[in-house]
């Protein structure tokens, strides 16, 4: 039943879902109101149902987990973060997450959609090559998700602090979480996102070490050091060196680094093959 | 009350609110508790009152009922102004006195919050249900009132839920209380010192702790004072010296001190904040001249509201509050109509009857 729609289609059709998702919110600050959070949670499941779905014919079709073009990472790096705000949003219940979530996703996968280059060509499935390097990659790209999160959670404390500090907390900003429930959760995001991408990083190095002469330098420098930078704000956060308004600016400014540092972890790769639109019927 | 089929009767409301009556004569027609319930018996004997509710609050007295003729309206004021020993003609000068849809009308307001001192205010919704319930375990209510009173609560929930008219607080107090809950959340497990023994800090600390909040500390110059006001308050008291050591243990501070200059420095807070870096410290300044240097505010993790920031806060909230009250009024005339056909039918009554 999904034959009649390519990969690139049903993530369109997801990136819509999205786009509502952030439309609907939208009117409803503009209207002073807060958004039903069933309803949005409704609206993110199901583009996030219907990008798995695209991202599922895609590595089916690749036969490997989709990572092989910056489309790719950045469509698996929206849904990494769509994944943690379904996680998380019910269980902390932070409101206004779910709106920028719809925001960021809306965001990143249509740029992606709409920069045909950048899914012109891939390479061959990573998992293709090796299992290990494939896990690396996945996880990497999770804490990239992770990442995009805490980028949002940053954000949201700058709009709150503002708001605060400027003596104006009415109009919209009275929607958004406590002050003290943003900075919590995004030291669990940080937390979470070094974590992940240490044990990415561990995971990728026993493969640099038997193979180093086929790892690429400028990856391996961008990805070490935005793990770098994510583990030292950590460290400094946990010391009390970096809090408030300062953590939550490098909270957003990082995730733009990494983004800029895909640019690097793609310049590695070797096309090999064409990117094509994949159908169930064509794997 | 009757349960009878109804002849032609009719819807009334009589009574004394705050939008036309003087406090000094709404103090003569308070009803005491003891007072409503000997009235209630003497209303429940006057025939042809076919069912009644009182609403007793302090911003308001007010008759509902189901009279078989104007006559028996009339009988309610009598019994009302005897037994307050207030003259009648006196009483007329100031009551409000409305009819069959205006009726229902105004109660749908009453319960809204509309009609209310403080605009928005939502006691009043649960005095209203008060009334009803008393009237109705006395066998006052019927098939009328019944009907009236429960769709008047539903209706007061969809105008609270569907337009602003309670949003935002709108006494200093509470709006220091929200400002909290915008940086903390949790209130409860917060560390709040009060300095100073002024009435609207004690006020304040009185806001936060019906919000749940825990932990309070009285300083002030006087220790006596101090210990006097926190054994009011369930709290504890502390030397006003030791303000500025203990800083760094508090989560909220709430001043009100009659002091001529700053009590807490630029230099005092950024020394606390050093031991907490990480947890926000909210001042509350309600003292004039001011308490906490201004200066604080460049600190990070530090928030400062005085006495003029929260007031513009309330009347900010005050005002969108009044521009919502066109629209809510907008929603309650179509229930009032909606209603009053149903009620209207059960009285025998044609619709455009007393409309």
């Amino acid at each position: 039943m999904f034959a009649y729609l390519t990969d690139r289609q049903w993530l369109w059709i997801a990136a819509g879902c999205y786009l509502a998702g952030f439309l609907f919110g939208t009117v409803s600050l503009l209207r002073h109101r807060q958004h039903s959070r069933v309803a949005m949670y409704a609206i993110i499941v199901a583009g996030y149902l219907l990008q798995t779905l695209g991202l599922f014919l895609r590595g089916r079709a690749m036969g490997g987990c989709p990572l092989g073009n910056i489309f790719e990472i950045l469509q698996f790096t929206a849904w990494s973060a769509t994944t943690l705000y379904l996680v998380i949003g019910p269980t902390f219940r932070l409101s206004l997450l779910g709106y920028f979530t719809a925001g960021l996703a809306t965001t990143v996968t249509t740029v992606s959609l709409a920069v045909p280059a950048w899914d012109a060509v891939r390479r061959t499935a990573i998992s293709g090559l090796n299992p290990w390097i494939a896990m690396h990659a996945a996880l990497a790209m999770f804490s990239y998700g992770v990442f995009a999160l805490l980028a949002l959670t940053s954000a949201m404390f700058l709009f709150r602090n503002y708001s605060l500090k400027a003596k104006h907390p009415g109009g919209w900003f009275q929607f958004l979480p406590s002050i003290l429930d943003l900075d919590h959760m995004s030291l669990r995001l940080l937390t979470a996102g070094v974590s992940i991408m240490t044990v990415a990083l561990g995971v990728g190095w026993v493969y640099w070490r038997r193979q180093g002469a086929e790892v690429d330098h400028l990856k391996l420098l961008a990805v070490v050091g935005v793990w770098g930078a994510y583990a030292l704000t950590l460290g400094l956060r946990r010391r009390g060196r970096l809090i408030g308004k300062r953590f939550a600016w490098i909270g957003v400014g990082l995730f733009a680094a990494a983004l800029l540092s895909l640019w690097a972890v793609d310049r590695s790769r070797h096309p090999d093959q064409p990117a094509r639109p994949a159908h169930t019927t064509s794997p | 009350m009757s349960s009878a089929p109804l002849d032609p009767a009719g819807l009334f409301v009589i009574g004394a609110t705050h939008q036309r009556t003087p406090l000094e004569v709404r103090e003569r027609l308070a009803l005491a508790d003891d007072a409503i319930d000997a009235l209630r018996a003497e209303l429940a004997r006057i025939a042809g009152l076919r069912e009644f509710a009182v609403l007793n609050t302090c911003n308001r007295v007010e008759f509902y009922g189901v009279a078989e003729t104007p006559a028996v309206v009339v009988a309610v004021q009598q019994a009302y102004c005897a037994r307050q020993r207030f003259a009648v003609e006196e009483f007329e000068k100031f009551r409000l006195s409305l009819d069959n849809r205006e009726a229902i009308q105004h109660l749908l307001e009453v319960a809204s919050g509309i009609d209310s001192q403080m605009l928005g205010e939502t006691e009043i919704f649960g005095q209203v249900k008060e009334a009803y319930a008393a009237a109705q375990a006395r066998g006052h209510t019927g098939v009328v009132l019944n009907r009236v009173f429960q769709k008047t609560f539903q209706a007061a929930k969809h105008v609270r839920t569907h337009t602003a008219i309670t949003e935002g607080q709108v006494s200093v107090a509470n709006v220091a209380v929200d400002l909290a809950a915008n940086i903390f959340g949790e209130l409860g497990p917060l560390h709040i010192l009060l300095l100073g023994a002024g009435e609207i800090g004690e006020k304040t600390a009185k806001a936060f702790q019906s919000r749940g909040a825990g932990g309070l500390v009285v300083a002030n110059r006087t220790f006596e004072r101090a210990t006097e006001l926190a054994t009011a308050l369930g709290a504890t008291a502390l030397p006003f010296e030791q303000r500025g050591v203990r800083l760094r243990d508090f989560d909220i501070v709430v001043c009100s001190t009659a002091a001529s200059h700053t009590v807490i420095s630029a230099e005092v807070a950024a020394i606390a904040m050093e031991f907490r870096p990480a947890q926000p410290l909210f001042f509350i300044d309600l003292a004039m001249p001011r308490d906490v240097d201004p200066a604080v505010t460049a600190l990070d993790n530090v928030y400062l509201y005085n006495l003029d920031d929260l007031a513009q806060i309330a009347e900010d909230n005050r005002r969108a509050r009044e521009t919502e009250v066109v629209r809510a009024r907008a929603i309650l005339a179509e229930k009032s109509v909606a209603l009053w056909r149903a009620v209207a039918d059960r009285l025998g009554l044609a619709v455009g009857e007393g409309t």
